[in-house]
């Protein structure tokens, strides 16, 4: 029998390439030429019709980003990339931009449909309602199609890809960009900002509940391509939002880079729920191939009693290196992340959050569960502090670790600071392994070992589970079995 | 139905079952009763398919089949259940999707679809029912926080609603009140009928008196020592185990 203990023994043979989502679509694709310069940077601004302003802000961002070294503070390694061998704008020729349902390539409809993305704006299926999804889809350097934009726009939500935000209303977006995120955050952020090219635009009107979930499916599909999509969420007054993020890409032998920016904005009262289920190609079982994911998502409480709340879970990725945090400003505001990281194969994670307390009475709460497997790390980093003025400041940080095998890693990294006084500020962390009395337990019962690991992973994760939209939930619980399959002999 | 011939058991180079051979027929409730650490669980554990254990000699035949090479999962599928001795906690599973998942994988092993939700909840709630569990139970994560009685108790249930072949019962009567005991006893007594055997292993008489066994075998370090009827039971309550500790070496 193979339980954990011979799991030593099949790492050396783990097989992460359970990916199901690794083929390519065949399709003609318009390439910027290979490297990065003002031109290239030029060059995707007049692809997307810029302005002036917005041309001149993604300049000032490229000549900061010149001056400035990757971050080399993580747990995470790899070979250095160079950014001049990468295309940096890669876009489907037949539909260069976002377009209505009928004049998207049906090459690219397939895609979605193989990748089980509903672009359709079906309500009914099969006699049932079922609950309504609006998505953006975004393939390689553009948004191909938005769905529901025209129920939405009823109520007087925006949601659309960015590059169509900056045309049709470009004082929103002049407004909020960079506010969150500045141009000058970090090396990634700076590179994200001189060469964005798609990503999804919300805004929510004061006092509008957003009538379905908003969602952006993200597909690297071009080699030696870099994917860099920048997110832009606004809830004025008032208004909620529940937004997902979904992301695959095609088994390829190189890396690709993959370094997104998100904004959050909350104005008063406002609530932006965000989910995230990131399952972009790992790499094979050698640690070859897979994708680096560098975001930085970042979240603003600005206005009082806001609420911002990160949901993550991160199966995929060769590398991630990742903190959705939250500027706690308004008062009363709060911050919530909720995260599973698995790492199975070679796959190595840095993840983690930063709550920042500024205002009074603010609260924020961690619940951030690690899985390692194979020879893969996976590490927590987080950090809370609270600014000298945020008195009654709280914050409730559980991060327990899983792991499968002895061949694997999990950290902790907690930073906390208090410069207040009054600021209360727990922490709890376990380490634990699948114990072989559990799994037998189990098996016993007629389960076999995948099924098994999986029954008794699933049960570590589920609180974090429980905050995903329902819709997702039972997606996320399959996507979790397919990547530890293979991680016990 | 369950053969054991001759079975040599180690583990970390100790010795712990020294050549066991017991036989249970189809229909037959047999009993094994013995000291603390004479090797009762081991045997349970062994029979199951727990790894940790080196068998050295001898076979264990489960309707003529050999199951040594067969994991655990396949011996359950086999049709062999075991009622651990100490239940596992297994946190954040309802026991309700425990129990679902357990049923629905031997169910798929032995070429069945998977149970119709209508169908596993009414076999759920009519089981529960007689053994005095409360629905509200099965929807908190399987033993976690569970008194010993209740986790004992959730062991009859999985056995009622698996219907194995062949059942082990390893001390399932510890921590049982008197009362929870004839629930207990009364599970498995509804199970009874010529196709099903169970080997009931426990340290007391007293569950005996409730599931009176068809053979009753002592054991001590490591072996039987001694095979009879119920009567066996009732001399070891009087005279304790001290002429077999002494007796077998
Ligand atoms: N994992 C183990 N490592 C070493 N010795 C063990 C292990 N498990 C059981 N034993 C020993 O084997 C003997 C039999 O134990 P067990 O089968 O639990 O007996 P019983 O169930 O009859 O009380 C005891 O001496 C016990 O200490
Ligand atoms: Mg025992």
């Amino acid at each position: 029998m193979a339980a954990v203990k011979e799991t030593v023994e099949t790492v050396k043979t783990i097989d992460v390439d359970q990916y199901k989502y690794g083929f390519v679509t065949e399709i003609e694709t318009e390439l910027a030429p290979k490297g990065l310069s003002e031109d290239i940077v030029r060059f995707i601004s007049a692809k997307k019709g810029e302005p002036q302003w917005l041309l001149d802000w993604r300049l000032e961002a490229f000549r900061r980003w010149q001056t400035m070294t990757e971050p080399t503070w993580s747990r995470v390694h790899y070979p250095a990339i160079d950014f001049q061998d990468l295309h940096y704008y890669a876009a489907p020729k037949r539909t260069p931009g976002p377009k209505s349902l009928d004049e998207v390539d049906p090459e690219l409809l397939r895609t979605y449909e193989k990748l089980g993305i509903p672009l359709r704006e079906q309500e009914i299926l099969a006699g049932v309602e079922i609950s309504k999804v609006a998505v953006d889809a975004v393939f390689d350097s553009v948004s191909v199609v938005t769905t529901f934009k025209a129920e939405l726009a009823k109520v007087g939500v925006i949601f659309c890809a960015i590059s169509e935000a900056v045309r049709e209303h470009p004082d929103l977006v002049r407004k909020y960009l960079g506010t969150v995120v500045p141009t000058s955050d970090n090396f990634y952020a700076t590179l994200n900002s001189a060469v964005f090219s798609d990503g999804s635009f919300v805004y929510i009107p004061p006092g509008v509940k957003c009538p379905m979930e908003l969602s952006t499916y993200f597909r690297i599909n071009e080699q030696k391509t870099g994917q860099f999509e920048r997110t832009l969420i606004i809830a004025d007054k008032g208004a909620y939002v529940s937004y997902l993020e979904g992301c695959t890409a095609p088994k390829r032998d190189e890396n690709q880079l993959h370094a997104a920016v998100v904004e959050l904005v909350a104005l008063d009262d406002a609530e932006i729920k965000y989910s995230t289920v990131q399952n972009w190609y790992p790499g094979d079982s050698e640690g070859k191939g897979g994708i680096y994911n560098f975001v930085t998502k970042r979240g603003d409480c600005r206005g009082a009693r806001s609420k911002i709340s990160w949901t993550q879970v991160e199966t995929g990725s060769a590398i991630t290196w990742k903190y959705p945090s939250c500027i706690l400003r308004g008062e009363g505001s709060s911050g919530e992340f909720y995260s599973i990281a698995i790492s199975n194969g070679h796959q190595q994670v840095d993840s983690g959050t930063k709550m920042i307390h500024l205002g009074k009475n603010t609260t924020s709460k961690i619940l951030a569960k690690g899985i390692a497997a194979g020879r893969s790390d996976n590490t927590y980093r987080g950090q809370v502090s609270a600014h000298r003025k945020a008195t009654g400041a709280r914050n409730f940080t559980n991060c327990d670790s899983l792991l499968i095998g002895d061949k694997c890693g999990a950290h902790t990294i907690p930073y906390i600071e208090a410069k207040n006084a009054s600021a209360v500020f727990e922490h709890e962390a376990t380490t634990s392994k699948i114990a072989e009395d559990q799994l037998f337990y189990c098996m016993q019962r007629g389960l076999d070992e995948e099924e098994a690991v999986a029954l008794i992973v699933n049960g570590f994760v589920k609180d974090v589970l429980q905050q995903l939209p329902m819709e997702f939930a039972v997606e996320a619980q399959k996507l979790i079995a397919i990547s530890l399959e293979g991680s016990v002999g | 139905m369950l053969k054991i011939n001759n079975l040599h058991v180690e583990i970390d180079g100790k010795k712990i079952l020294n050549g066991l051979t017991l036989h249970v027929k189809p229909g037959e409730v047999a009993a094994i009763m013995g000291p603390n650490g004479s090797g009762k669980s081991t045997l349970s554990y062994v029979v199951a398919g727990k790894e940790d254990y080196t068998v050295t000699d001898g076979e264990i035949l489960l309707d003529g089949v050999n199951i040594l090479e067969m994991e655990p999962n396949e011996r359950a599928a086999a049709g062999l259940f075991l009622a651990f001795q100490y239940p596992l906690e297994i946190p954040g599973v309802a026991t309700m999707t425990f129990l679902k998942a357990a049923m629905n994988a031997q169910r798929k092993s032995r070429g069945e679809g998977e149970l119709s939700p209508g169908d596993f909840m009414k076999a759920v709630r009519e089981a529960a029912k007689a053994l005095g569990i409360d629905p509200d139970m099965l929807k908190r994560p399987l033993n976690v926080g569970f008194s010993g009685g209740e986790k004992k108790r959730m062991e009859i249930l999985q056995m009622a609603l698996l219907r194995p072949k062949m059942a082990i019962l390893d001390e399932t009567d510890s921590g049982l009140d008197i009362d929870a005991l004839r629930i207990v006893a009364e599970g498995v007594n509804a199970q009874r009928d010529p196709r099903h055997g169970f080997l009931v292993i426990t340290h007391y008489q007293r569950l005996l008196d409730h599931i009176v066994p068809d053979t009753v075998h002592v054991m001590a370090k490591g072996r039987i020592v001694k095979s009879g009827g119920p009567e066996i039971a009732l001399e070891l309550e009087k005279h304790g185990y001290a002429e077999y500790v002494g007796e077998a070496a």
